[in-house]
C-alpha cells in the first residue's frame, strides 16, 4: 500500500495493545540466554571450525611480505585467508574501506589475514605466528592538520538562505565558537560475529547485522555472487548503534573461510580490532555563529562542520542538527570532509545530528547568557512551526511544549541565571537544558503476517530488533490490526527469506516496519472477512472473532491465511517537514577540588506523536541519554596520529558510562498523534534520546562552574585550570 | 566441535610443534614415576546442577568452556578481557569474570550459569523482575547483569563493603548507591541502568 | 596464545619447585591480569603452575600485633575481613575502589601486587615498548600518555602502576614475604616495585626467578583517620588518574601516597612531615622531580587539589 496523509481512521486507533505499556515479547528469552546470536548458531552444522583475524599493524602502506607457514604448520589449523588466496574481495556500496587488506593496507587493524582451525584457542594462536612485513606510507591522521584541505563533498552542497554574512555582520549581538567532538566507539556489547556455510553453492550466513538485505547484497557483491545465494539470519543483534548497519570483516571471512576449508566457520572480531577494524563516529570541528537582536530574535545561524575520512568516504552531517532547529531569516550550512587515513567513519546512532546537537545546542546557551536571558526562553522566542530553509510546515512540532513540560517536572525554575553560585557539599552544582531534534524519514517496508488456523497470527519480515522492541511494537501492530491477543501473536524477525523491511537505522525503523506490519494485516483482514463471507470494510476485529453486519465469526473459521504487504511513503508528499522533539534537562554536580562530574538527575520530554510501546520507548530514550552522557564526559577515541590509529582500543581504555554514573532518569512523551507522519500515526524515538543530553550537560557544567569547555569531552584537565582554588 | 578432537589435535601439537620440542626438553626434571604436565586434560565441572567431564585444551577460557564445548551460550562474551562483565557467571557461588579465568582451573568446581537461574517457562525472579522493569534492551548483557544481582545482593547481605559504603565498620543497606556501584561490572551500552536497578530493587524488596 | 602445559601443585614448596623443573614457567593466581596479558601475546609463557590450591587463603594476626595475609587472599576476602576494616580502613577502601566485585572476587593480594601497567602502547604488540620488549623504545613518551606516570619515569618507561591496593599497602608499611629457590625472605613494600632504569630493560618488580609471594604482612595498626580518594573519569570501574592514600592523626601528622602518578605507590618521608603544612607543601615533595608529559601534567595540580581534599575530609 501506498500511505496517504493524513491517515484516517484505522484500527490502530484502539490502542487496546499499541500504545500500552507492554513487557517485551523477547523478555523470557533474552533474560534466561535462550537467545541465540550470531556466534551461538551452533547446531547448524556438526563440524564448525573456528577464525581467528589478524589486523593489519601499520595504518597505511603496503604488504611487502606475508609468511603463513608457521601459522599453517601449527595445530589444528585448517588454513589462512589473506589476499592471495581469499579470490577477488569488492567493496559494495555500503562500505568505503576494503573488508581484507592486501596489497594495500588502507587503516589500522585492516583484516590482513584470517586462521580458521579447529579450535578458537588453535585459531588465535597462530594468527599470532603470521608474519607481515610492510612498507609503511605516510598518511594524514588528524583532522586539525587536514581543515583547510576539506572541501565540499559531492552531495553536501552549502545551503544559504537570506543574507547570512551580512546579517551577521550587523547584529547587536554575536556568538562565533568554535567546538571540537572527537571520534566515538559504537562499542555494542557483542563484537561482530558470523558462522558461514556453504551448501551446494548457496551461502548462509548468521550475522550480527542491522540491514538484512543490505547485508545479503554487499556479501553478494562481495563474493561475485548472485543475491539469490545468499541468505542472512539475525534474529538478534547484541546492540548496533550504527556499528552494524553494514557487513564488516567477519562477514565476508567466514564466507571466504568457509568456501576454502569446506568447513562452516565461525568468526567474531576480538574486542581490541573491534575499534580500528571496524567504524566509528568521526570527529568534527564545528564553528557555530549566531547573531542575535537586543531581545533574543535570531537574525543569523550559521553552522560550519569540517570531518574527515577515507578517500571515498562520507562526512559527518552536523549541521543537519541546526537546519530544522530555530527561526532565521538569514542562514548558512555548511559541510567538509578532508581525506584521512584513519579507520572509516561511518553512521553512530544520530549521525549529523547528534554530533551536531552537542554544538549548536551549547552555543544556543552561549547566546542566552550573553543576552540574559533563560535558555527555554531564546528556544522560545526562535522557535518555528515551519522549516526554517523550505518554509514548509513541521507535520507536529511541540518542542516548547516539551520544555513547559519539562520544567515544570524538573524544578527549573530554582536554577540559578548565574554561573557558579551553587555549591552542595564539595560539589558546584548546575542545571542544564538542550532541545532534541531528530529527522522522522520512513523507508518502504514489507512484512508477511498469517493467520493460522488455531487463530493465532504469525509476523515475518527481515526488519531487525537490535534492542529497540521491534519483536514486541510489531507483534502488538499485528495483535491491534486482527483483533487478538498480543499472547497469540508470534514475531520472526532478521532472515533474508522474509519480505524485506526498512531495516534498523536511522530512526525509520519503528515506524517504517510497523506500517509494513498494518498493510499486511489489512490484506489479511479483507482476506479473512472474504473467507467468513462478511463485508471486509464494515468488518470489526476484536477479541479474536471478526464481525460485521449483526454476524461474527471466530478466526478460526477462516482457515489458514498468509498475506504479504508492504508500505510505501510517497504519499506523504513534499508539503510537509517530518521531524521528533523533545527537550532534555540535565543537574549534575562538579567537584570543587578535582573537578570530577557527576550527574545528579536526567530528565526527557520528547514528541513523536503516538508512541508504539512506551516501555521500550522510555528504554530507548533513556540509552540515548546515557550515551549522550558518555560523549559529554568520557568518551573520546584517541588519535596518535606517529601510527595512525584509535591508541585506546579497548573497553578498559575507551570508557562507556557505567552503572554508577547514571542518576536517576526521567522520560516523558507527550500524549498526541502525528497522522501525516504514517498510518501508526506515529514516529520512531531510537536517536530522539541521544540528541541534546550532551549539550545539555555541558550546560549544566558551565551553569555549575562558569567555565565553557568547546572541546568534548568535558573531562577534568579542561576545567582544573579555571577552577576557583581551594 | 566434538571435544575428543581438540584433544587429539592438541597432543599431535605437543610431539610435533617445533616450539614444544624446546618445552619437552625443558620438561626433562620429571621424574619417570610423575608424568609431565599436559597441553590439555580432563576437567570435571559441576554446571548448573549437572556434573560434566571435559577434554579440554589447557588454554580453554571458562567461558569457552561453557560456550563452545557445553553449548552454553547463555553466558555472553563481550570484550574476553574482563573490561565488560557480560561473561558474569557464579563459581562456588560467588559471581566472577569467566572469560578470564581457564576451565581447567575449575576442576571440581560448581557453576551456575543464566541457564541454571531459571527457564522462559520457570524463570528466577531476578529474570521474572528484568522482564517486568524492561531492564534489557539488546540483550546482550543481559544474562551477566542477572547472574552479577543475584550474587551481588548476596554479597550484600553477607555485608561486604563497597566503594559507596559510609561506614566500614557497619553493615551496608541495599540503597540505589550501593547496587549501583556494585554493578558497575556489569556494561549495558543500550544504557537500561535505571530499568535494571529498579529490577534488582524489586528482588531486593522482596528477599528483605 | 601459545600452548602451555599446566599443574597444580598442592604447597607453596612444591609451588617452587615445579617452577625450578620447568622452563618459561609462570604462577597463575587468580588470572585477572595474566590471562588478559596471555590472550594478546604479551605474555608467553610456556608452563603455568596453578597456585590455586596451596593454601594461602588466611588472614592471620601476628605477634607484633599487624596481620598477616596469605598471598591467595581474594581481594574481596581482604576487604570484607572486619579486623582490616576496622584497623586498616584505607586498605579496604583502596581495594573496594578498585576494579569491580567480579574481578575481585578473584584477583588475589599476591596477584594485585604484581599488577601490570595499563599503558596502551604495552597493550598492542604492534607498538615499540621497553617494558614489553626492551630496547624497541617507548611509543608513550610522546603518544597517548593521559593516564601514565608523571614522576618516577625515565626515557626508557613511562608506564603508571595502576593498583590501587598497591598505594594503600605502600601507605601501610606493608612486608611482601615470598618463597623462591633460594629459600624465603621478605621485601619492604617501598622496595617492591621498581623504578625504571635510564636504558631499558624495565624491570617492575624486585623478584627473582622462581619467587612465589606468599604473604603481606601489615605491622600493628597506627590509628588515625583512614582515607582512599581516587579520582577517576568514570564514576566506578575505571583506573584512577590520581589517588591518595592517607592516614591522618589528630595532630595534623601522618602519612600519604599517591597512585596513578609514577610507576610504584608513590611515597616519600619528606612528604608525611610536610602533611600539616597542608596540599601543597606535600605535592611540592611529592613532585620535587616531576617529568609530566603534555598530556598529564594536569595530575600534578589534580593530585594537589586532590590531597587538598583528604585534608579537609579529614577535619570533618
Amino acid at each position: 500500500m501506498q500511505f496517504q496523509k493524513p491517515a484516517g481512521p484505522n484500527p490502530t486507533d484502539r490502542q487496546r495493545v499499541l500504545g500500552k505499556p507492554t513487557p517485551r515479547i523477547d523478555g523470557p528469552a533474552k533474560t534466561t540466554g535462550t537467545a541465540t546470536y550470531a556466534y551461538e548458531f551452533n547446531d547448524v552444522a556438526p563440524n564448525l571450525a573456528y577464525g581467528y583475524i589478524l589486523g593489519a599493524g601499520v595504518a597505511k602502506g603496503r604488504i611487502t611480505s606475508m609468511d603463513v607457514a608457521a601459522a599453517k604448520k601449527s595445530a589444528g589449523v585448517l588454513d589462512v585467508v589473506t589476499y592471495k588466496n581469499a579470490g577477488e574481495v569488492k567493496n559494495s556500496d555500503f562500505n568505503t574501506a576494503p573488508l581484507l587488506a592486501g596489497p594495500d593496507v588502507t587503516h589500522y587493524h585492516q583484516a590482513v589475514a584470517m586462521v580458521v582451525a579447529e579450535t578458537f584457542e588453535q585459531a588465535r594462536a597462530a594468527a599470532s605466528l603470521i608474519k607481515v612485513g610492510y612498507q609503511k606510507a605516510d598518511g594524514a591522521y588528524e583532522l586539525a592538520e587536514r581543515k583547510d584541505s576539506a572541501s565540499v563533498p559531492k552531495d553536501d552542497a552549502d545551503t544559504r538562505t537570506g543574507d547570512y554574512e551580512t546579517a551577521f555582520a550587523n547584529a547587536p549581538v554575536k556568538v562565533d565558537v568554535t567546538y571540537t567532538t572527537p571520534a566515538h566507539a559504537h562499542a555494542m556489547m557483542e563484537p561482530h560475529a558470523t558462522i558461514a556455510l556453504w551448501e551446494d553453492g548457496n551461502l548462509t550466513l548468521w550475522s550480527a547485522n542491522q540491514m538484512i538485505e543490505w547485508g545479503k547484497q554487499s556479501v553478494a557483491t562481495a563474493l561475485g555472487l548472485d543475491p539469490s545465494k545468499v541468505r542472512m539470519i539475525s534474529p538478534y543483534i547484541g546492540g548496533g548503534f550504527g556499528g552494524k548497519l553494514f557487513i564488516r570483516a567477519d562477514a565476508v571471512l567466514a564466507a571466504i573461510g568457509a568456501r576454502l576449508t569446506g568447513r562452516p566457520v565461525k568468526v567474531a572480531l576480538q574486542r581490541p580490532l573491534v575499534f580500528n577494524n571496524t567504524v566509528h563516529r568521526p570527529a568534527t570541528i564545528q564553528r557555530i555563529t549566531l547573531g542575535a537582536g537586543e531581545e533574543g530574535k535570531l537574525l543569523a545561524i550559521g553552522h560550519e562542520n569540517w570531518s574527515g575520512n577515507l578517500e571515498g568516504g562520507d562526512a559527518e552531517q552536523s549541521p543537519a542538527a541546526t537546519r530544522p532547529s530555530y527561526a532565521a531569516a538569514n542562514r548558512l550550512a555548511v559541510t567538509k570532509l578532508a581525506v584521512l587515513d584513519l579507520p572509516e567513519g561511518n553512521a553512530m546512532r544520530a549521525p549529523g545530528d547528534a554530533p551536531g546537537s552537542m554544538t549548536i545546542e551549547a552555543a544556543m546557551d552561549e547566546l542566552a547568557h550573553e543576552l540574559g536571558l533563560d535558555p527555554i526562553e531564546l528556544r522560545a522566542i526562535n522557535d518555528t512551526q515551519v522549516h526554517p530553509e523550505s518554509g514548509k510546515p513541521f507535520s507536529r512540532r511541540k518542542l516548547m511544549d516539551c520544555y513547559r513540560e519539562g520544567a515544570s517536572r524538573f524544578g527549573w525554575s530554582k536554577r540559578s541565571m548565574e554561573p557558579g553560585k551553587v555549591r552542595d557539599g564539595d560539589e558546584w552544582v548546575g542545571m542544564g537544558v538542550a532541545s532534541a531534534i531528530r529527522g522522522a524519514p520512513v523507508m518502504t517496508s514489507a512484512a508477511r503476517v498469517s493467520l493460522r488456523g488455531d487463530g493465532s497470527v504469525l509476523v515475518e519480515t527481515d526488519m531487525t530488533d537490535i534492542g529497540t522492541g521491534s519483536y514486541t511494537i510489531l507483534g502488538q501492530t499485528a495483535a491491534e490490526m486482527l483483533g487478538v491477543p498480543l499472547e497469540r501473536v508470534e514475531v520472526r524477525l532478521g532472515d533474508s527469506n522474509f519480505p524485506v523491511s526498512a531495516g534498523s537505522g536511522g530512526q525509520w525503523g519503528a515506524t517504517s516496519s510497523t506500517s509494513g506490519v498494518y498493510a499486511a494485516c489489512n490484506q489479511l483482514r479483507t482476506a479473512i472477512a472474504n473467507a467468513v463471507g462478511v463485508d471486509a470494510n464494515a468488518a470489526t476485529f476484536a477479541d479474536g472473532r471478526v464481525s460485521a453486519g449483526g454476524e461474527a465469526f471466530d478466526l478460526t473459521e477462516a482457515g489458514a491465511l498468509t498475506e504479504t504487504g508492504e508500505v510505501t511513503f510517497g504519499g506523504r508528499g513534499d508539503e510537509h517537514e517530518y521531524f521528533t522533539f523533545g527537550a532534555h534537562f540535565v543537574e549534575l554536580g562538579v567537584n570543587a577540588y578535582t573537578a570530577e562530574i557527576r550527574l545528579r538527575r536526567m530528565l526527557a520530554v520528547c514528541d513523536a506523536g503516538r508512541i508504539f510501546n512506551p516501555t521500550s520507548a522510555k528504554n530507548q530514550v533513556m540509552g540515548g541519554m546515557t550515551m549522550g552522557a558518555g560523549a559529554a564526559l568520557l568518551e573520546e577515541l584517541v588519535v596518535d596520529p606517529r601510527y595512525g590509529f584509535f591508541a585506546n582500543h579497548d573497553l578498559a581504555q575507551y570508557e562507556v558510562p557505567v552503572h554508577a554514573d547514571i542518576p536517576q532518569q526521567e522520560v516523558i512523551f507527550l500524549d498526541g498523534e502525528d497522522p501525516l507522519a504514517s498510518p501508526m500515526k506515529g514516529s520512531g524515538v531510537g536517536e530522539l534520546g541521544i540528541c541534546g543530553p550532551s549539550a545539555a550537560i555541558a550546560n549544566a557544567v558551565f551553569n555549575a562552574t562558569g567555565i565553557r569547555v568547546r572541546d568534548y569531552p568535558i573531562t577534568m584537565e579542561k576545567l582544573l585550570p579555571r577552577m576557583p582554588t581551594v | 566441535m566434538p571435544t575428543n578432537l581438540t584433544f587429539d589435535v592438541s597432543r599431535r601439537e605437543l610431539l610435533i610443534g617445533s616450539a614444544s620440542a624446546a618445552l619437552i626438553a625443558g620438561l626433562g626434571g620429571w621424574s619417570a614415576d610423575a608424568a609431565p604436565p599436559q597441553r590439555d586434560g580432563s576437567v570435571r565441572l559441576t554446571v548448573n546442577g549437572e556434573e560434566r567431564t571435559l577434554e579440554l585444551d589447557n588454554r580453554t577460557s571458562l567461558l569457552d568452556a561453557l560456550r563452545e564445548h557445553m553449548h552454553l551460550t547463555g553466558t555472553k562474551k563481550g570484550c574476553d578481557h574482563g573490561q565488560c562483565g557480560a561473561c558474569t557467571v557464579m563459581v562456588n557461588g560467588e559471581r566472577i569474570n569467566s572469560c578470564l579465568t581457564l576451565a581447567v582451573m575449575h576442576d571440581g568446581d560448581e557453576v551456575t550459569t543464566i541457564e541454571g537461574l531459571g527457564t522462559p517457562d520457570d524463570p528466577h525472579a531476578m529474570q521474572a523482575a528484568f522482564v517486568k522493569h524492561d531492564g534489557y534492551q539488546c540483550g546482550y548483557c543481559t544474562p551477566g547483569q542477572i547472574c552479577s544481582a543475584v550474587a551481588m545482593l548476596d554479597e550484600i547481605e553477607a555485608g561486604m563493603p563497597s566503594h559507596v559504603t559510609p561506614d566500614l565498620t557497619a553493615r551496608p543497606q541495599a540503597s540505589e548507591a550501593e547496587i549501583k556501584e556494585r554493578m558497575s561490572g556489569n556494561i549495558c551500552r543500550c544504557a537500561a541502568y535505571p530499568n535494571i536497578l529498579a529490577a534488582i530493587t524489586e528482588v531486593e524488596g522482596a528477599r528483605a | 596464545m601459545k600452548s602451555f602445559t599446566y599443574e597444580r601443585p598442592d604447597s607453596p614448596e612444591a609451588a617452587v619447585k615445579a617452577y625450578q623443573r620447568a622452563r618459561g614457567a609462570r604462577y597463575i593466581a587468580g588470572g585477572t591480569n595474566l590471562l588478559d596479558l596471555m590472550k594478546l601475546e604479551i605474555e608467553r609463557p610456556a608452563h603455568l603452575i596453578d597456585v590455586n590450591r596451596i593454601g594461602l587463603k588466611k588472614i592471620e594476626e601476628t605477634d607484633e600485633g599487624g596481620l598477616r595475609i596469605g598471598a591467595l587472599v581474594t581481594n574481596t576476602a581482604l576487604a570484607g575481613d572486619e579486623r582490616v576494616r576496622r584497623d586498616y580502613g584505607v586498605l579496604t577502601r583502596a581495594i573496594v575502589a578498585g576494579a569491580t566485585g567480579q574481578l575481585r572476587n578473584k584477583a588475589t593480594t599476591g596477584g594485585n601486587l604484581l599488577q601490570q601497567t595499563r599503558c596502551p602502547y604495552f597493550y598492542d604488540t604492534n607498538m615499540p615498548c621497553n617494558r614489553r620488549e626492551a630496547g624497541s623504545g617507548c611509543a608513550a613518551l610522546e603518544g597517548h600518555s593521559r593516564m601514565l606516570a608523571v614522576v618516577g619515569t625515565t626515557d626508557a618507561c613511562i608506564a603508571q602502576n595502576p593498583s590501587d591496593m598497591n598505594v594503600a599497602m605502600r601507605v601501610l608499611d606493608a612486608e611482601v614475604e615470598v618463597l623462591g629457590p633460594k629459600g624465603a625472605r621478605s621485601i619492604p613494600i617501598e622496595a617492591f616495585h621498581l623504578l625504571p632504569d635510564e636504558e631499558p630493560p624495565v624491570k617492575e618488580f624486585a623478584l627473582r626467578p622462581g619467587e612465589l609471594i606468599t604473604a603481606v604482612t601489615l605491622p600493628p595498626p597506627v590509628g588515625g583517620k583512614h582515607v582512599y580518594r581516587k579520582v577517576r573519569d568514570r564514576a566506578s570501574y575505571a583506573f584512577a588518574v590520581v589517588s591518595v592514600a592517607a592516614i591522618l592523626q589528630e595532630d595534623g601528622t601522618g602519612r600519604v601516597a599517591l597512585g596513578g602518578v609514577a610507576p610504584k605507590p608513590w611515597r616519600r618521608p619528606e612528604a608525611d612531615a610536610a602533611l600539616p603544612k597542608g596540599s601543597k607543601a606535600v605535592a611540592d615533595v611529592l613532585f620535587a622531580d616531576a617529568r609530566p608529559t603534555d598530556d598529564n601534567a594536569f595530575k600534578l595540580p589534580l593530585a594537589e587539589r586532590a590531597i587538598a581534599a583528604v585534608l579537609a575530609d579529614a577535619q570533618r
